[in-house]
């Protein structure tokens, strides 16, 4: 299956791939989540959610039911 | 004579900008802080004297990540922006930007050129360029973007004056849009521009892709005609977003460079402590407990020299003006009310100080990341915990720290359950019940029985916020879809002047606000308390007299006076008409008045009974308390303050929703009566079953 957001490590990137625009909030988009950007896994909250991102040179946090939708390549060797 | 002219200057750009600090660069604290008409966002509209004898109104537009918007206070934006007609319809538009995120920020920038507005690019913080590393190349920038480019700090105050000569000249600014946006279908634009030939084509596409109103349109006709499914308009708002971060990177790609060598630094080392799954925690509740600290003890010596102000203030009003009605009302209406109000500003203050400092340093952010998916459990956010902890302090703040939360639902639930949280108002009422009633022992030998049940109330108004929130979480069927962006922004040290212009408006809007309604209704309850129908009032001198045969001294009788006085007037009746509904909790009549004049404010419930024992000084605890433990049920022969009726008392008093100006302030964040009549039956429904359960088991 295709990893997605949530399945990041935290320091893994990894490069976001096509997904279903209706699933995520337009704002999301606006703040750098497009497909073919890098995305970071800075920190994962307590609990496992939400995520702590670098989006594009974005920082932001979003909530695991949103990064599950968000399909990704991952870069080997980012540890 | 030289002529002096006008123009508005509006300030827009994504949050953590420093928009706010370039406004207060500007305007200093010449500034006048509103509401929109009709909703509660808060308009701020500032004035700047500009060189060659120009005047600017300088509006601060909410900070808004793009014009496609999603909340009420992004609509303000597009509104704004779209109605020329609008009295402060920019003739200039700055775009302040954070040079370490410009890439993001120009996303805004090339919206607003879309709309033909006159634009300035600012671009702030330019003081940590060196320290990470970038360097642009503007004129490139200005060429490439179509506009004259600010670099500033506004925290350091550079570049200010460069600014306001750009300004001055914003004739000479293009109001060319930077990028072709309508490529992304070109077929359906060619049709919505030869439809409404004389309309600018960004503002029809706001038109069709969201709720705004734009004046000049009948937005049916182009909705009917141009209509696309909700998933192909988002597609297209995708598309469009796409097009828009392409052009950015091509320009940037060539404008800006960027030396990453020490990308990895400070933020990622803090962030790694203040979100950990165990520090993280500690540090929280570490800064808690300083702020509450802080607000309980700082408070104390301005909050008693406020209270012994208006007492003075108060019985020298009594003095010094001759005896009546109006003298009465001055010295126990208003002055007393005044103060009332003003007692509340040191701990008001000292909130928003630490809240705004929290919140411009950039933690605030992480407390939400670490705090989201417990609260979420109980239907509310991470956002809910700044609410949820101001509310000890005072309900309203509270309250209005909730405009953060962007899922209405979420929000909405927080305004709800808020005023469970023990507010100081309630201490009072709860230390003189807990001394009546508790025995002053130690329970195994070590816990304080009055401390050990002060503290439970604490944690019994937290535990019903708590589960309230659970509850309407499961009732409320509100739609939207919720979800949950939090921007993480750089940490940075605060700075004095907005953290000071912060507190010094939030403090004011409260005053003014709140402090209205309080005035209004201790004038009224003066005035119940103070007058009554028929000749049981009028002559409460002779009946007294009569009574008495003249063995009382002389304070016994005044006392006395104002006992029968006060059982006649009109609030005295409404205790009595009461009475049958109280009596199944274990109060009487006396105790229904104190609860009546509460629903005002709580506080005043104290200051109340000791008016209805005859008291003359209210603030002397040792004299009420005594009073009310020797106040006896004429039926039963049992103290009037016994274990069972103290305990209904005070659990009465946790939940009941008895403030004006919280309901107040709930009307204005959520625009209808509906919310806190839910409030107000909701609470005080559940401190009535709650009350009578506990008095009939206990009594």
């Amino acid at each position: 299956m295709q990893p997605t957001i949530a399945n990041l490590k935290k320091g893994e990137k990894a490069i976001i791939r096509e997904f279903d625009v209706e699933a995520i909030p337009l704002k999301l988009l606006e703040m750098g989540c497009l497909p073919g950007n890098m995305v970071e896994m800075l920190q994962i909250a307590p609990f496992g959610d939400p995520l702590y991102l670098d989006v594009n040179g974005s920082h932001l946090a979003i909530r695991l039911e949103t990064a599950r939708v968000i399909e990704v390549d991952i870069l080997n060797g980012t540890h | 004579m030289v002529s002096t002219k006008n123009i508005n200057v509006a300030l827009i750009g994504n949050p953590n900008t420093g928009k706010t600090s370039v406004f207060n660069q500007l305007t200093g604290l010449n500034q006048q802080v509103g509401n929109y008409p009709g909703i509660t966002v808060e308009k701020k509209v500032g004035f700047c004297k500009l060189p060659n004898n120009i005047k600017a109104n300088i509006l601060d537009l909410p900070g808004t990540y793009s014009l496609n918007a999603s909340s009420i206070d992004e609509n303000v934006v597009i509104e704004m922006l779209l109605n020329k007609n609008d009295k402060l319809y920019p003739d200039v538009a700055l775009v302040i930007t954070d040079v370490e995120n410009l890439k993001r920020n120009l996303l805004l920038f090339t919206q607003i050129k879309d709309l033909e507005i006159p634009t300035i690019l600012v671009i702030n913080m330019a003081d940590r360029m060196e320290r990470r590393g970038i360097s642009l190349d503007v004129p490139f920038l200005e060429v490439q973007l179509k506009t004259k480019i600010a670099v500033i700090s506004s925290r350091k105050g550079q570049g200010i004056e460069e600014l306001k000569g750009l300004i001055i000249n914003y004739n000479e600014i293009s109001t060319e849009p930077c990028l072709n946006a309508s490529i992304i279908d070109p077929e359906y634009f060619n049709k919505l521009r030869k439809a409404f030939p004389n309309q600018l084509l960004y503002k029809l596409w706001l038109v069709i892709t969201q709720d705004v109103n734009f004046l000049n349109l009948d937005r049916n006709e182009i909705r009917n005609s141009f209509t696309k499914s909700h998933a192909d308009l988002k597609r297209l708002q995708q598309k469009e977003t796409i097009k828009r971060y392409q052009f950015i990177n091509d320009v940037l790609k060539v404008g800006q460079t960027i030396d990453a060598t020490n990308a990895k630094d400070f933020r990622s080392k803090l962030d790694r402590v203040l979100t950990h799954k165990f520090w993280g925690y500690v540090i929280f509740f570490a800064i808690l407990f300083v702020i509450f600290q802080s607000i309980f003890e700082w408070s104390k010596v301005p909050m008693d020299f406020i209270d012994n102000t208006f007492a003075a203030l108060s019985a020298t009003v009594a003095e010094q003006l001759p005896p009546g009605v109006l003298t009465n009302l001055i010295a126990q209406g208003i002055v007393p009310g005044i103060g009332g109000i003003l007692i509340f500003i040191p701990q008001i203050a000292f909130l928003f100080l630490f809240i705004s400092i929290l919140e411009e340093s950039g933690y605030m952010s992480r407390v939400v990341f670490l705090m989201d998916k417990i609260m979420r459990r109980f239907g509310l956010s991470g956002k809910s915990v700044v609410p949820l902890i101001s509310g000890t302090a005072c309900a309203i703040p509270a309250i209005m720290a909730t405009r953060n939360i962007e899922s209405w639902k979420e929000r909405l639930i927080t305004i709800l359950v808020t005023p469970f949280t023990t507010c100081s108002a309630r201490l009072p009422v709860y230390a003189i019940i807990i001394a009546l009633v508790i025995p002053d022992e130690r329970f195994l030998g070590v816990i304080n029985m009055q401390g050990l049940t002060l503290m439970l109330l604490y944690l019994l108004g937290f535990v019903t916020a708590i589960s309230s929130a659970y509850i309407l979480n499961k009732i409320l069927k509100i739609k939207g879809k919720t979800y949950f962006v939090v921007e993480m922004p750089s940490y940075k040290l605060p700075l004095f002047k907005n953290v000071f212009i912060n507190v010094v408006e939030k403090t004011k809007a409260f005053v003014f606000g709140a402090g209205k309604i309080i005035l209004a209704i201790s004038i009224i309850l003066w005035f119940l308390a103070s007058n009554g129908p028929g000749k049981n009032f009028s002559d409460a001198e002779s009946i007294v007299a009569q009574q008495s045969n003249g063995k009382l001294s002389k304070t016994e009788f005044d006392n006395a006076v104002a006992s029968q006085k006060l059982e006649n007037s009109y609030i005295g009746l409404m205790g009595k008409t009461i009475e049958p509904v109280i009596s199944p909790l274990g109060y009487d009549w006396k105790i229904g008045i104190a609860v009546i004049s509460s629903f005002a404010a709580r506080e005043v419930f104290v200051g109340t009974l000791a008016t209805i024992y005859s008291v003359g000084d209210s603030d002397n605890e040792d004299t009420i308390k005594n009073k009310m433990q020797s106040e006896v049920n004429p039926q039963t022969g049992k103290a009037i303050f016994n274990f069972a009726s103290g305990i209904s008392l005070l659990l009465f008093y946790a939940f009941a929703m008895q403030c004006a100006s919280t309901l107040a302030i709930t009307k204005k964040e959520t625009n209808t009566w509906k919310w806190p009549a839910v409030q107000l039956v909701f609470m005080s429904g559940l401190a009535y079953i709650v009350a009578l359960i506990a008095y009939q088991f206990l009594k």
